[in-house]
């Protein structure tokens, strides 16, 4: 029964139903599998073996409900997404002790459609990094070789994901944290549109950006958590009435729309389909090994009928220094309530209260987010205000307008996730402005609100390890990304096993 | 103070900011109750505590009672407002930000009109923006400091006015005119006392210049933190007065600062000076969509606005005789108002109404500590009191003596009146033979009086009034006695 996890997701929920393994089986197979693996690959910040075994049990005891999509499916979230009665860190020392007494509305919903949560994932700290090297407790390493980033900072979700350590996983993304760890663990993940997914009890990176996302194994896999997930939320403002859409209800079913594209031939979806291609994007330093890759991708998309049309996205040059002006600004105000009053450390030695904060704020948080904290704090100070948060803001208006423009000839848009494969650990340790260089392709869609999937384009020729590519699409048109993407994953060779573990 | 050679050299210059708490049931962003005091930290939640991952949802009635107050004040209500974070740190502050409108506000551009000191006054209304409450911090007598966040998330509207106020006396008849407006519309309970009203007082001097000549542009100003009485407004602006007065006449110059008020000390002291005032680094609140207001909506809150008391006032003067300070009670709430003009209808005649709320029912349950509307006299009981007064069948008197009792009884006035033998005795020849009694025997007061002593007659109906044990009709003793001592 060891290999059970190693099943896709709709494979399990198959043999679930048949009642060829129960909840526990796959639930002990995934287990057995974060054992073996942990030490390697450091994906999960806890492991929640006991509430995940009783959990299992008790759904086994009811045996398989047909209304309960995830009905006994061992999932993960990243620490960031708070799960009632279990930490919270964030992978910062600041509130590694913080227990929530409330499930985020994606944790409800898992809940609700009947997963097994077995642990929660490791992160770069509040979800600054690109690498997952900036936790608190150690960096993820990446399942295909281990001397390489699973990339962030959803990284401990693809890395656990991609190893089997789960069936699927939540990340969170807010400049490409879910597709650019997918990329380069070889997973498949989704960036929803702002609004599609709820935020609430997700702790707040830069909250105008901020989506929670499906990381799987195959596309269909990650449209059945995602169907999960999708919906309104009356807790959080900005969760998407889309009963009040402008061009009415938009397509809502996610797993349809996979099936269909994965079991007609990929001709017949991909014929006439105009994707765009933006040259910001493509000559933007790709790695040739990237590039090659990408391409190769694009050919056999071209002999499958696909229309590749050029567009342009003018303000794509701004993209980089837009969000991270806007994404740290909020993250600034965001990380304010660490204070060291409620939460975590509150520094000892401290005796008048301006002391008190400036200690606890030094010692609770990591370099990264100090970073952006300054930077945030910058930006919005009187004076600097007008020459960076409102220009940044205007770009992001300007470059909505770039895509909608672009995609109304277009269906989709697609790029690759990064300009190269995963790095070496200690890559962009001296250079933060290298390490932002590294969500040039994604941060674009954040700053839209606009959704992207990413999948794996296949390995690369020298190095061997996943290349990712990103669908982008239209509001609210993620249907549009899963048949497109079920219809890519039938042209290409399945990947492989990671090599690494 | 504040007359004489002040007047003649020096113009004072006031604006205020008043911050209100609005009477909703829950707090602006989260479902919290809304209520003053409490044991520390039991009306928290995950939103209003700032935990991490929650997010705020505005409060549908806090926007209505904004907009209502903004109506009422005669403001521009904006069709779009945005909230913004406001960002410093305090512990009482649970999310490192306070939420609150910067541009644009909910209201802008009003005007109101009151009297102070007999003249009327004008005052522009700059704007009205909507923001949550900070909780409290406990230091006394305690050896740590403590954070109560029960008040945390409290929906506040900040009331900006114009610099168009000219004395300390004209600022607080103006916070009284606003707090008694903002009350009557529900909108708060203008409970100073726990803090729903509060005010800033911006204050500066400038020479005062003859009629006619143009004014003088403004002096520095100081402004003046967090009064919560109208006697600490009063004697703050009033000691700032006379300090920035001393040090212009002595040839100095106002520094632009923050200012505490020690009402203990009678004194005002500099807080902050204009270089060390906080980047407060407003950015648009991203967990919030903007505010949008549609036309109707607005009309909608704009049609549910009661008569304003003031023109409410002068018609209770006006139909019912009544005077400012009967008028203006009545008028104090508008529960209160609609309680007295729902008795009129039930069939109670207007003065004798009024008097029954002024002087029997308001001070009976300010004796007991309760609201008016807690106690059982519905305005139909009322009524039914004033008509069995105007048929003569009870006494004011009686009325009078068993009022506390009629509040704790189901019974109309005229059966309680009756069980306990208090009925009004309106039967002549009862009356008669009391009447006759008294005058038989006081003989000598009985000649005195038919000798031209006609103040006499208080005398006797004081006897025959004990001899009815109060029940008797005055009138009609009055009436009975002179044609009796007369004949």
């Amino acid at each position: 029964m060891s290999d059970l996890c190693s099943m896709s997701l709709s494979r399990a929920l198959l043999g679930l139903r048949r009642r060829e393994y129960g909840a526990l089986d796959l639930t002990r197979s995934c287990l057995e599998r974060i054992r073996a693996t942990e030490p390697y690959l450091n994906a999960c910040i806890s492991v929640l073996e006991e509430s995940a075994l009783e959990r299992a049990a008790a759904l086994d005891e009811i045996g398989p409900r047909e209304d309960k999509p995830l009905w006994g499916v061992p999932v993960m979230l990243k620490d960031i997404i708070c799960l009632k009665g279990h930490p919270c860190t964030c992978a910062s020392r600041f509130v590694e002790n913080f227990i929530p007494f409330y499930d985020a509305g994606v944790a409800s919903r898992l809940k609700e459609a009947g997963a097994v949560i077995v642990a929660k994932n490791n992160l770069d700290e509040f979800a600054m990094g690109s690498g997952t090297e900036n936790s608190a407790f150690g960096p993820t390493r990446n399942p295909w070789d281990l001397a390489r980033v699973p990339g962030g900072s959803s990284g401990g979700s693809a890395a656990a994901v991609a190893a089997a350590q789960a069936f699927g996983a939540l990340g969170t993304d807010t400049g490409g944290s879910i597709r650019l760890p997918a990329g380069f663990c070889g997973c498949v993940g989704l960036k929803p549109t702002y609004g599609r997914v709820s935020r609430f009890g997700v702790v707040a990176f830069g909250s105008s950006f901020d989506q929670v996302g499906p990381l799987a194994r195959s596309v269909e896999d990650c449209a059945r958590l995602f169907e999960v997930i999708a919906g309104p939320d009356p807790r959080d403002a900005t969760s998407a009435r889309l009963d009040l859409h402008p061009g009415g209800l938009p397509e809502q079913d996610f797993v349809r729309a996979a099936l269909e594209g994965g079991e007609r031939e990929p001709q017949d979806t991909l014929k006439g389909l105009k994707i765009g291609l933006a040259r910001e994007f493509w000559d933007s330093g790709l790695t040739p090994e990237v590039e090659r890759v990408c391409r190769g991708l694009l050919d056999k998309l071209a002999d499958a009928g696909a229309v590749l049309e050029p567009v342009s996205l003018p303000h794509q040059k701004y993209a980089v220094a837009s969000y991270y002006i806007m994404s740290s600004a909020e993250a600034s105000t965001n990380l304010a309530r660490f204070d060291g009053v409620r939460y975590g450390r509150r520094a000892e030695q401290a005796g008048e209260l301006d002391e008190l904060y400036v200690a606890s704020r030094s010692a609770g948080f990591g370099p990264e987010a100090q970073r952006r904290i300054m930077l945030g704090t910058f930006v919005l100070s009187s004076g600097y205000y007008d020459a960076y948060y409102r220009k940044a803001a205007q770009i992001r208006r300007l470059l909505r307008g770039d895509f909608d423009r672009a995609l109304e000839n277009c269906r989709l848009i697609l790029a690759p996730t990064c300009t190269r494969t995963a790095w070496n650990f200690g890559f962009t340790e001296n250079d933060p402005l290298l390490a932002y260089k590294m969500d040039l392709l994604t941060v674009t869609l954040n700053l839209v609100g606009l959704p992207g999937l990413a999948l794996p384009a296949g390995l690369g020729d020298e190095s061997r390890l996943p290349v990712g590519v990103q669908l982008m699409g239209r509001p609210f048109d993620e249907a549009a990304l899963f048949r497109t993407a079920a219809a890519v994953e039938r042209l290409l060779p399945p990947l492989g096993k990671p090599g690494g573990v | 103070m504040g007359s004489g050679p002040l007047e003649s050299r020096w113009e004072t210059v006031i604006g205020l900011e008043v911050h209100t708490q609005l009477l909703t049931r829950a707090k602006l962003f989260c479902s919290c109750p809304n209520l003053f005091g409490g044991e520390p930290n039991t009306r928290v939640c995950p939103v209003c505590a700032g935990m991490p991952g929650a997010l705020p949802v505005i409060n549908a009635q806090a926007v209505r009672l904004a907009v209502r107050a903004g109506l009422a004040l005669g403001c521009r209500i904006n069709r779009t407002s945005l909230f913004s974070r406001k960002s410093y740190f305090y512990p009482d502050l649970p999310n490192g930000f306070q939420t609150s409108q910067w541009e644009p506000p909910i209201c802008e551009g009003g005007r109101v009109e009151f009297i102070s000191g007999g003249r009327p006054v004008s005052v522009g209304i700059t704007r009205i923006h909507l923001e949550n409450d900070a909780g409290k911090c406990l230091h006394e007598g305690l050896d740590a400091s403590l954070v109560d966040l029960n008040r945390a998330g409290t929906p506040l509207v900040e009331i900006v006015s114009e610099p168009d106020l000219r004395s300390p006396d004209e600022a607080v008849d103006f916070m009284r005119h606003l707090r008694r407006l903002l009350v009557y519309l529900d909108v708060t309970d203008g409970n100073m006392e726990e803090g729903s009203m509060r005010c800033d007082v911006n204050i500066s001097l400038r020479p005062r210049v003859k009629e006619g000549e143009g004014d003088e542009p403004y002096g520095t100003r100081a402004e003046l933190k967090n009064l919560n009485s109208f006697n600490s407004i009063l004697d703050a602006a009033r000691h700032e007065q006379e300090r920035q007065r001393e040090i212009l006449e002595a040839g100095g110059k106002v520094e632009q600062e923050t200012r505490h008020y020690d009402p203990e000390a009678r004194i005002t002291r500099g807080m902050r000076s204009k270089e060390n005032a906080p980047d407060y680094r407003y950015f648009p609140c991203p967990d919030l969509p903007p505010v949008f207001l549609e036309e109707q909506e607005v009309e909608k809150i704009r049609s549910g606005l009661p008569e304003f008391p003031e023109q409410r006032r002068l018609r209770f003067e006006a139909d019912f005789g009544l005077n400012a300070e009967e008028s203006g009670i009545l008028t104090s709430s508008a529960a209160l108002a609609d309680y007295f003009e729902a008795a009129l209808k039930a069939g109670g005649g207007g003065k004798r109404t009024a008097t029954l709320i002024l002087a029997e029912l308001l001070p009976e349950c300010a004796r007991r500590g309760l609201s008016w509307s807690a106690v059982n006299f519905s305005p139909e009981r009322l009524a039914h009191t004033v008509r069995m007064l105007d048929a003569g069948k009870v006494s004011l008197r009686v009325v009078r003596e068993i009022f506390a009792e009629l509040l704790d009884s189901d019974l109309p006035v005229d059966i309680l009146a009756e069980q306990k033998g208090l009925l009004q005795l309106s039967d002549s020849s009862v009356l008669e033979e009391a009447v006759r009694a008294a005058v038989e025997g006081n003989p000598a007061e009985a000649a005195a009086y038919r000798g031209g002593k006609t103040r006499l007659l208080a005398f006797f109906v004081g006897q025959v009034m004990k001899a009815t044990r109060g029940a008797g009709n005055p009138g009609l003793i009055n009436k009975l006695l002179r044609q009796y001592l007369e004949e």
